[in-house]
């Protein structure tokens, strides 16, 4: 009797699971099936309708024509995430093992970065690269997106450094290791999955973002996200290239997830160092 | 190897006083234990030696050279945490030769003392296995290994034994011991353990509230407890301690205890002439509970000064009763033969062995002597 009210609450369970993820999967399906639609068959009465035809065309368009915007993205991203990431593990090993005058007064300072929203600096942001010549490039907006990480970089691996018990390093000092020796032998070893926590986060962060990306750069710099904005934003748009180009946009964070997901998982639970 | 030596030392941490000016010889090749409840200065008298600490005032030396400003790395010392402390992303093999190769030994040097220390160990066959693969006991002797390559020239221990289980503890401290006399490296050894103490130490350094309270070979500690606090903290079960007043009836020295009253052995005045400075002072007698014996299972002429006493619980060991005795506002443990008659919420005969009685300054809880 109780098996089969086990088996009905289980049935419950997955039908709302299914509709939920029907609704988010929603916007997915009308973003690939308009993809794959020839642009006349791109109507308002047949949106939610499965392309007749498969149409892959669009997609070498948008990669012929937005492949310098990736480009553009790849670099950013890359080089944000890696510079922001590692120095917010220094900056978190010295917050959590070397402790020095004042640093619990500037780190709560450090944090505060975190919760200034990209709107109100943005003119302040503008000016500064203007004076400093950095306005326009590539270079400025990573300089921009490394800055604005670390607060969350910093807390990250902060959090994740007290972790390590003190007898590690206080082995390690006796042993013979310095400051940096202790992070580059013990430290960093320990860190992968505070990194891949970390990584993931950057990546995704500065791969999406928009409004910094259209302010701060001039065309020849722009990152995809502005570029599909551009692109869906003029007079008679042909749908089915914004789509394939979206799909485009998406494909590395969703790679990112898929191969480094479970350590992400795993890093946001971290108790990974015992014994 | 080499002696260390403590001068004056003291380390506050704002406003507490974690070490209080302690004096300390340590001798080459000696297994010396600092022991005493925790938060009573031990660990960070330790870390001092170690480096890891820096004194507020005084001067540490090892091996005759003033330490106070070499870094930790440079002081010859190796140390064995609490919680091994051992690189979790290391092996073993890798975890015992960090030392060496931070300090650039030649290859074949590292892999002869690794081997070497593996095998005094036996812990030959895990040396390529993670930390995490170990055992509790076999972490520990990679702790130990780690500490035994660097060949320093004192080893200083951090309640090494105390994460491990009652049994393997019991082992490893007789393989510590072995290791010591076979090593004979200088060793500075920190417990709370008083058992630990007691069976490793060549001297114990008794430890509270930041002071030393008495420093000498074990069973010089345990038969001339200097104070109260020495007396209670060694042994078990511990020192039974009774509040009194010395009185003098003609030539002898009698302690009031009020339920009862016991007669300083003369051998004992003789010895301690302070006591007669006692007379009608409030004191403190302490026996040990090895020293009260049931009267019933004596000889006749032993049987003087009879105490009886309320049993209010019997803890059989198998070889012996802790028996909890109450008598007017007193409580004391003895340790009596297993065929003791004496059972619970019955009244029984004791003797107390005079001659093992210690006694007290009420104000001062010093030894009297």
């Amino acid at each position: 009797m109780s098996a089969r009210k086990v088996r009905w609450t289980r049935v419950w369970i997955y039908v709302v699971l299914v509709l939920a993820a029907v609704l988010y999967l929603l916007p997915l399906y009308m973003t690939v099936a308009t993809s794959l639609k020839a642009p006349a068959d791109i109507r308002l009465d047949t949106a939610w309708e499965f392309p007749r035809a498969l149409h892959w065309d669009s997609y070498r368009t948008a990669w012929q024509q937005f492949s310098p915007q990736l480009r553009n993205s790849f670099v950013l991203a890359i080089t944000a995430t890696v510079l922001s990431t590692v120095m917010g593990s220094m900056n978190g090993y010295v917050f959590s093992k070397w402790r020095f005058r004042g640093s619990e007064i500037i780190f709560p300072l450090v944090l505060f970065g975190m919760f200034i929203p990209y709107q109100s600096i943005l003119i302040p942001l503008f000016q500064f690269l203007r004076s400093t010549g950095l306005y326009g490039g590539l270079p400025g907006l990573i300089l921009v997106h490394v800055v604005y990480g670390l607060p969350i970089t910093t807390l990250i691996f902060r959090n994740f450094y007290a972790q390590i018990p003190d007898d590690l390093l206080e082995s390690a000092t006796l042993d013979g290791a310095g400051f940096f020796g202790i992070y580059g032998r013990i430290v960093l070893p320990l860190s992968v999955p505070g990194f891949v926590v970390t990584v993931i986060w950057q990546f995704t962060q500065i791969w999406n973002e928009f409004l910094w990306a259209v302010t701060l750069t001039r065309p020849a710099a722009q990152p995809i996200t502005v570029a599909l904005a551009n692109l869906a934003g003029g007079q008679a748009v042909q749908w089915n290239l914004p789509m394939a180009g979206s799909i485009l946009a998406a494909i590395p964070t969703v790679l990112i997830y898929i191969f480094l997901g479970r350590y992400f998982i795993r890093g946001l639970l971290a108790g990974s160092l015992k014994g | 190897m080499a002696r260390v030596v403590l001068e004056n030392v003291s380390k506050h941490f704002g406003d507490v006083i974690a070490v209080n000016n302690a004096n300390l010889v340590i001798e080459d090749q000696e297994f010396v234990v600092l022991v005493g409840p925790s938060g009573c200065g031990k660990s960070t008298l330790l870390r001092m030696v170690a480096g890891l600490e820096e004194p507020t005032s005084g001067n540490i030396y090892i091996g005759d050279r003033l330490v106070n400003d070499v870094p930790p790395k440079d002081r010859d010392i190796a140390m064995v945490f609490q919680n091994y402390a051992l690189y979790p992303h290391m092996n073993v093999y890798d975890n015992m030769a960090f030392g060496l190769k931070l300090r650039r030994f030649a290859k074949d040097e590292i892999d002869r003392r690794v081997r070497e220390a593996a095998a005094i160990l036996g812990i030959e066959n895990l040396l390529h296995r993670k930390p995490r693969q170990l055992s509790g006991g076999q972490r520990q002797r990679v702790a130990v290994g780690r500490a035994i390559v660097r060949e320093p020239a004192a080893f200083l221990m951090d309640e090494p034994l105390s994460n491990l289980d009652a049994k393997l503890r019991v082992q490893m401290r007789a393989e510590l011991s072995q290791l010591h006399d076979r090593l004979k490296t200088t060793t500075i050894y920190v417990t709370h353990d008083q058992v630990e103490a007691m069976t490793m130490g060549d001297r114990i350094v008794v430890l509270k509230d930041g002071v030393i309270q008495q420093v000498g070979a074990p069973l010089e500690i345990y038969e001339n407890p200097e104070n109260v606090f020495v007396g209670g903290f060694i042994g078990s079960p511990a020192m039974n301690f009774m509040n009194g007043v010395l009185k003098r009836d003609g030539d002898d020295y009698i302690v009031d205890l009020q339920a009862f009253r016991l007669k300083v052995p003369e051998e004992k005045v003789q010895k301690h002439p302070k006591i007669k400075e006692y007379v009608d002072k409030p004191v403190v007698f302490g026996i040990r509970p090895e020293d009260i014996a049931d009267a019933q299972l004596l000889p006749e002429e032993e049987r003087r000064q009879v105490v009886t006493a309320q049993v209010a619980v019997t803890e059989p060991m198998g070889s012996e009763v802790y028996v909890h005795f109450e008598a007017g506002e007193h409580r004391f443990i003895g340790r009596l033969d297993a065929a003791t008659a004496a059972r619970a919420g019955q009244s029984h005969p004791v003797v107390f062995d005079l001659a093992k009685m210690h006694l007290f300054d009420a104000a001062t809880e010093k030894a009297i002597r």
